[in-house]
């Protein structure tokens, strides 16, 4: 074996089974102090390699009386013959990669279906397995981070990545919003979808914090031209210095009974409130409903209660409910849907569009509204639209990625099946939409659309209900749960599912610093004009 | 004993397939407890000492005390030279190798060492190459000899001060007790204890 050329040789294959995990004796070389859980390892069998997971760190002895009774080892030559004899320590691993001799180039790894065997060879992956693992950094694989021990660079296959509906989740304050704008960041750059961001903080499209750095840059920053950045408060975007795209209205004609249904447990509705106003829509039509109802006085409640047969109490407490959204500047009395016609010509021309709530952003109604309310129409162009293509691909509309934050009002058991969002996250890329769902409470989402989530991004983590829901139907749950809960706070990720072979934890990339914006594609003035200078020069020949 | 090439110290009078006796040519002139020692014979076998006896040659025949009207006991002997003859010194050792075609083995020889055999005690550059595996240490560990743990740590004393490395030695002989003795690393702490220079 050779284990100068590979990552450091920790031992041999003693035991273990394919549901457990193998288990390696670590020789008295591997200080066990250096291992650590979620480490990578590669096994050398007879005619392939596994690459597997650390899931346990033991301590193991052959003879119980050292238990009791242990030796002497101030005397370094007892230490130094206990620690590789009758004290040893074990690890468990889990194969969960086989890669076929030089195949592996070719076809890449594929998932172990049997263990390696007895006294098979145990070393560190090195940064060569790593690359054959994850793939290199090229047009569709983008660098999200390094392994906690090593510079590897991981990569994601961003193609695969956008095709389902992905997760980013963890506590507050651990780095979900920097992981997400870094995915945003990359999305852009390898181009492989575009996005449309609900931007409920204003931190993704013009200059967002990032706890310990201070400001960073938006996307629409680093992008300027490939990003738009649409407002529903002109003043608040205007003090932060920022010119938006497009100010984006909503008419209350465009609201409808099933956004009030979304609504419900914000605006503490009933089930009896909130179906009442289906039933105004059928009896005031779908335009003109909301705007009708709002300007009913009391006399009128009790006969159009009558009307409808349904509970007068009901009925004045969605009204004083929905008479809220007339502090909502940006709904006006009617909209054409010239707001959702002006995102879709973004988003066919390949640009970004990023949503800032401004001042609206402490309410949740506002955002879920919009939210809400833009997702059904934009998914249904799209729906009308692909099934158009009919299979020509040339025909089919970009792929969309919609990034919605507090997934878990949007996705909850209640609300999932009957909500635009719901339904993106079943039915795939059926549609070319999926969703970027940024929560900080998994355990608060659909069942059903957790497990339809491709990939998963999780930080921090430590709410066992929590854990317990990111992890739940993945291959090793229980390790990938012992590994989650001892993230770091700070920049570091547990990723798992569709585009990534084998979860990793990764130490996330930088994004903040010079170097980090240069290497997202991101060009300073002085070297965007020499760039245009060079660009100039190769056109029409230099100046020679 | 002084260790000079080819220190012959006595010859085979017992043989077995796993261990000989010989008598010492000189009255308490046997290798000490632990030594290396190598008899002659078509496969020359390696030995370590594991028992000394001095006893009388006719064994129905006790010695007698001879010292009441001597000073010191070296005038006991002199006052008595025929006694060289009637005392004999053998000593036990069990076999751990052998050499076959030129080769050192750590195994048992085909064939025990013939009766005559002369026996040689090993000097410090051959106990150094017999002992540069541990391999050496399998069939004394395995002997079951009586005080085998007193007998294992003399043969280490004996051919550790031969090791150009006497440290890493210990260590990996350390080792191969470990998985000699295994659940046993009482037995192994003492032996190197013991051992150590």
């Amino acid at each position: 074996m050779e284990r100068e050329s590979s990552g450091r040789y920790l031992g041999v294959v003693v035991g273990g089974s394919m549901a457990r995990g193998v288990d390696v004796r670590l020789s008295p070389g591997a200080a066990v102090e250096e291992m650590a859980l979620g480490q990578h390892v590669v096994i050398q069998g007879q005619s392939r390699r596994f690459y597997g997971v650390v899931t346990d760190i033991a301590l193991e002895w052959s003879d119980e009386s050292i238990r009791t009774n242990p030796p002497d080892t101030s005397n370094p030559l007892i230490a130094g013959v206990v620690a590789s004899s009758a004290a040893y320590s074990t690890l468990r691993v889990l194969p969960m990669l086989a890669i076929e001799g030089d195949l592996a180039m070719i076809e890449g790894p594929t998932p172990a279906r049997t263990v390696p065997p007895h006294f098979a060879p145990v070393r560190l992956a090195s940064e060569e397995d790593v690359q054959v693992v994850f793939g290199a950094e090229d047009n569709r694989h983008f660098w999200v981070g390094s392994p906690l021990d090593m510079e590897t660079r991981v990569c994601l296959d961003l193609e695969e990545f956008v095709t389902r509906s992905n997760g980013v989740f963890g506590k507050s304050g651990t780095g979900k919003s920097f992981l997400t704008r870094l995915l945003l960041a990359g999305i852009l750059q390898k181009s492989a979808a575009v996005n449309l961001v609900f931007d409920m903080e204003s931190e993704y499209g013009w200059m967002g914090t990032s706890e310990g750095t201070g400001m960073v840059k938006g996307i629409k920053q680093l992008f300027p031209s490939r990003v738009g950045v649409f407002s529903l408060d002109e003043d608040h975007s205007r003090r932060r210095g920022v010119s938006p795209d497009y100010l984006l209205r909503v008419g209350y004609n465009q609201i409808e009974p099933e956004d009030i249904d979304l609504l419900r447990e914000n605006l503490n509705l009933s089930e009896v409130a909130a179906d009442a106003a289906y039933s105004l829509a059928r009896h005031y039509g779908q335009e003109r409903w909301f705007r009708r109802f709002l300007d009913i006085g009391g006399a009128e409640m009790r006969e159009l209660a009558a009307e409808l047969n349904v509970n007068e109490r009901a009925l004045s407490t969605l009204h004083n409910r929905l008479s809220r959204f007339r502090r909502f500047d940006f709904i006006t009395e009617r909209e054409s849907d010239e707001s959702v016609e002006e995102i879709l010509r973004y988003l066919d021309r390949g640009i970004h569009v990023v949503l800032e709530f401004g001042r609206y952003r402490h309410d949740l109604s506002a955002y879920m509204l919009v939210a809400n309310l833009l997702t059904r129409r934009i998914h249904a162009r799209y729906v009308r639209r692909k099934e158009e293509a009919m299979g020509d691909a040339s025909r089919e509309p970009r792929p969309l990625v919609i990034t919605i934050e507090e997934a878990h009002r949007f996705l909850s058991r209640e609300v999932a099946s009957q909500t635009t969002f719901g339904n993106i996250a079943r039915e795939m890329r059926k549609y070319n939409v999926t969703l970027l769902v940024v929560d900080q409470r998994p355990s608060g989402i659909d069942e059903e659309v957790m497990s339809q989530l491709g990939t998963k991004l999780v930080c921090l983590l430590d709410n066992e209900r929590d854990v317990d829901a990111v992890t739940a139907g993945t291959y090793g749950a229980r390790e990938l749960r012992s590994v989650l809960s001892r993230l770091d706070s700070k920049q570091q990720s547990l990723v798992f599912g569709h585009s990534v072979p084998i979860p990793v934890v990764l130490r996330v990339r930088d994004y903040g610093t010079p170097d980090s914006y240069r290497e997202l594609g991101f060009l300073e003035a002085s070297e965007m004009r020499c760039q245009m200078e060079r660009d100039a020069d190769d056109l029409f020949g230099g100046r020679g | 004993m002084a260790l000079g090439d080819n220190a012959r110290v006595g010859e085979v009078v017992e043989s077995s397939s796993t261990g000989f006796v010989a008598q010492s040519y000189r009255l308490y002139g046997a290798p000490h407890l632990g030594a290396l020692v190598r008899t002659g014979g078509p496969y020359p076998a390696y030995g370590v000492v594991h028992e000394v006896a001095t006893r009388g040659i006719d064994p129905s025949r006790r010695p007698t005390v001879r010292g009441e009207d001597e000073a010191t006991e070296e005038d006991v002997y002199r006052s008595n030279p025929q006694l060289e003859h009637l005392l004999r010194t053998d000593f036990r050792a069990v076999i751990v190798g052998h050499v076959n075609g030129g080769e050192t083995r750590y195994r048992l020889p085909p064939s025990p060492p013939p009766i005559y055999a002369f026996v040689h005690e090993c000097p410090t550059a051959e106990a150094a190459a017999f002992s540069s595996s541990t391999d050496c240490l399998r069939l004394l560990a395995g002997s079951g000899v009586a005080a085998l743990e007193e007998v294992v740590s003399a043969f280490l004393k004996h051919v550790v001060a031969a090791q150009s490395d006497p440290h890493a030695f210990l260590a990996g002989a350390g080792k191969q007790l470990a998985a000699l003795f295994p659940g046993d690393f009482r037995t192994v702490e003492s032996i190197l204890l013991r051992a150590a220079p």
